[in-house]
């Protein structure tokens, strides 16, 4: 997804002198070809986060589309009011790069778990939020973001996460893809899950068990229609995130369900305790640990699934 | 309108008019701060800043930061004196349904960029100073920021940033009136020497008396100082300016004017 994300950035900052990427001294082997060939359109603000947030709201409040760029918690909570007062609050055309969402540098420690940044960053006003699930996600996104005035988060993985998408997709800001039909169960997926979610599915069906997958790209706006959509086909509904269960797509999905009047599938959000991880390991292992491999989501939606099922729920 | 067609003399001391007339109506807290900066900003408007009232959003307009967004009713006095907006608006100031907010806000028309949480202003403006370097724009940023103020560490950040960068378009102007907002500067983080900080960062440093019109005056039309570097202002001010009994008085950041001591105040400006 980093690979994506900054090849797509650096064909548009070709074409369009406005669009500029900050970073906080982070980028190695990764931004140097853009660094070289644009030397106006960059610049490595330090290992100063605040600065750096600061500073890219008073440039895009001198015309510029600006890009920060830093790796897990560092571009988010490190700066988190530079990006709600001057960012936020002024609407400014900032868009806030994170790579490393989640467990991407599990082993590095609990310091480098970006776990909470998606409900964060959703709670704050005006700002977009979006965490792709595959390169080719990551690709729309850039394109999509760099084409919405405003603030925007875009939370992406590392390098090497496989292709699921065909490239065509018709990716819209706040609008999920269907990535796979089903029948009385769904899975809501952000950001890498999703290759994992479908791994499920398909072990799933092994079982009998027909589950639709949504890819929810865009955490905020987000698409209701779609969840309420797949919420009456549905008897159980999971969502999926590399993130705390607080906050994130979970709680937003439930948020919309909660309120929506309707009769409702039995929900269960698959996450991240609100916890710090003592003991720790590569982003599988990690996942692996917390009920998240495909393994851990097979089995969370049979054990639902084995007690709730559609006959007695909607009789 | 534009600048306004009095002496700046004239204007810093209807600033302080407004700034006590506002902050009593409003019981608000912070005429200190506001106090303090009345000659800085009089100066400011009346011979340093390009602007147009009738066009906030010219382009080339220089961009003037409130860091120290609690002194925003120097701010507004100022910019309703320019004719941003109509006077009677200050009255508004601090009450139900206002656009005039407690701390700096954008949605004042003239107002660069909203202020209130300290260490953001100077960031921002550095930002604004990096697009007119790179882009070859003339304009200038000037960013005020107060002596507390310079406890945080997001204003190290961008005094790092800025000679690197050779933003000699950039301008911190700070209000060291040695009063911050639960002591003497030199009791909770002493700055000292101040100046000199500056310096060591790379910037064009400059001590002056923050209530002598006519240094600041020459201060302000010797930019940049040196080619290259970006300037740094320490201005020694006296929080609480201009009312004798507000002058060095910590409890004025907080107080408001009222009744007898409104009087005094508003009669002792009436002298000035």
């Amino acid at each position: 997804m980093r690979t994506a994300f900054i090849q797509t950035l650096f064909e548009l900052a070709k074409e369009d002198e406005r669009i500029v990427l900050l970073t906080g001294d982070l980028g190695f082997s990764v931004i140097e070809p853009f660094m070289q060939a644009l030397p106006k359109q960059f610049v490595n603000v330090g290992v100063a986060e605040q600065n750096m947030t600061g500073m890219a709201a008073g440039m895009a409040l001198s015309g510029k589309i600006v890009f920060t760029y830093s790796i897990g918690n560092f571009p988010t909570l490190r700066c988190l009011e530079h990006i709600r007062n001057d960012i936020c609050y002024h609407n400014a055309n900032v868009k806030v790069v994170c790579v490393g969402g989640g467990f991407c540098y599990g082993a590095a420690g609990a310091t480098h778990h970006a776990t909470e940044d998606l409900g964060i960053m959703r709670m704050l006003p005006g700002m977009t939020v979006i965490a792709p699930a595959d390169p080719v996600e990551a690709r729309h996104a850039t394109r999509a973001v760099v084409n919405q005035p405003g603030p925007c988060y875009l939370r992406l993985g590392k390098a090497g996460e496989p292709v699921i998408h065909k490239p065509d997709i018709n990716f819209q800001i706040g609008k999920a893809i269907r990535v796979r039909e089903g029948d009385g169960v769904t899975l809501i997926s952000t950001g890498g899950m999703l290759r994992f979610v479908l791994e499920a599915a398909d072990r799933l069906s092994e079982s009998g068990i027909h589950a639709r997958v949504l890819s929810m790209h865009t955490l905020k706006p987000l698409d209701s229609e779609s969840i309420l959509a797949a919420a009456r086909d549905s008897f159980a509904m999971f969502t999926v995130e590399e993130h705390s269960i607080i906050g994130g797509l979970g709680s937003a999905v439930a948020e919309v369900l909660a309120e929506s009047g309707e009769t409702l599938p039995v929900f269960k959000r698959l996450g991240l305790p609100s916890a710090f991880s003592s003991r720790v390991g590569t982003q599988q292992y990690m996942l692996q640990q917390h009920g998240l491999s495909t393994e851990g989501i097979v089995n969370s939606v049979k054990a639902l699934v084995s007690v709730f099922h559609p006959a007695d729920l909607r009789g | 309108m534009g600048k306004p067609n009095i002496t700046a003399e004239e204007l810093a001391n209807r600033i302080r008019r407004h700034c006590i007339i506002m902050t009593s109506r409003a019981n608000a807290s912070h005429i200190g701060s506001s106090l303090s900066i009345a000659d800085l900003l009089a100066v400011l408007y009346h011979n340093v800043l390009r602007f147009d009232p009738d066009r906030p959003d010219w382009s080339e307009r220089d961009r003037f930061i409130l860091s120290k967004g609690h002194g925003c009713a120097a701010l507004y006095a100022v910019l309703a004196e320019c004719g941003y907006f109509p006077k009677s608006m200050l009255e508004t100031y601090y009450q139900d349904g206002s656009l005039l907010m407690g701390h700096a806000t954008h949605y004042v028309p003239g107002i660069e960029i909203s202020t209130g949480s300290l260490g953001h202003g100077l960031t921002m403006g550095t930002g604004m100073a990096l697009v007119a370097k790179r882009d070859e724009r003339p304009y200038r940023v000037f960013c005020m920021i107060s002596d507390g103020e310079c406890d945080e560490g997001s204003t190290w950040e961008p005094a790092l940033f800025a000679p690197q960068h050779k933003l000699d378009n950039l301008v911190v102007i700070v209000d060291y009136n040695k009063i911050q907002s639960f002591g003497r500067v030199d009791e909770v983080v002493d700055l000292s020497p101040l100046a000199d900080k500056w310096r060591a960062f790379g910037w064009a440093v400059r001590e002056i008396d923050g209530h002598d019109l006519k240094t600041i005056e020459r201060t302000f039309t010797s930019l940049p100082f040196s080619a290259g570097q970006p300037n740094c202002i320490v201005a020694h001010t006296v929080k609480g300016k201009g009312i004798s009994y507000m002058e060095n008085a910590l409890a004025w950041h907080y107080r408001a004017p009222r009744g007898e001591l409104l009087e005094l105040a508003l009669a002792e400006l009436e002298r000035q």
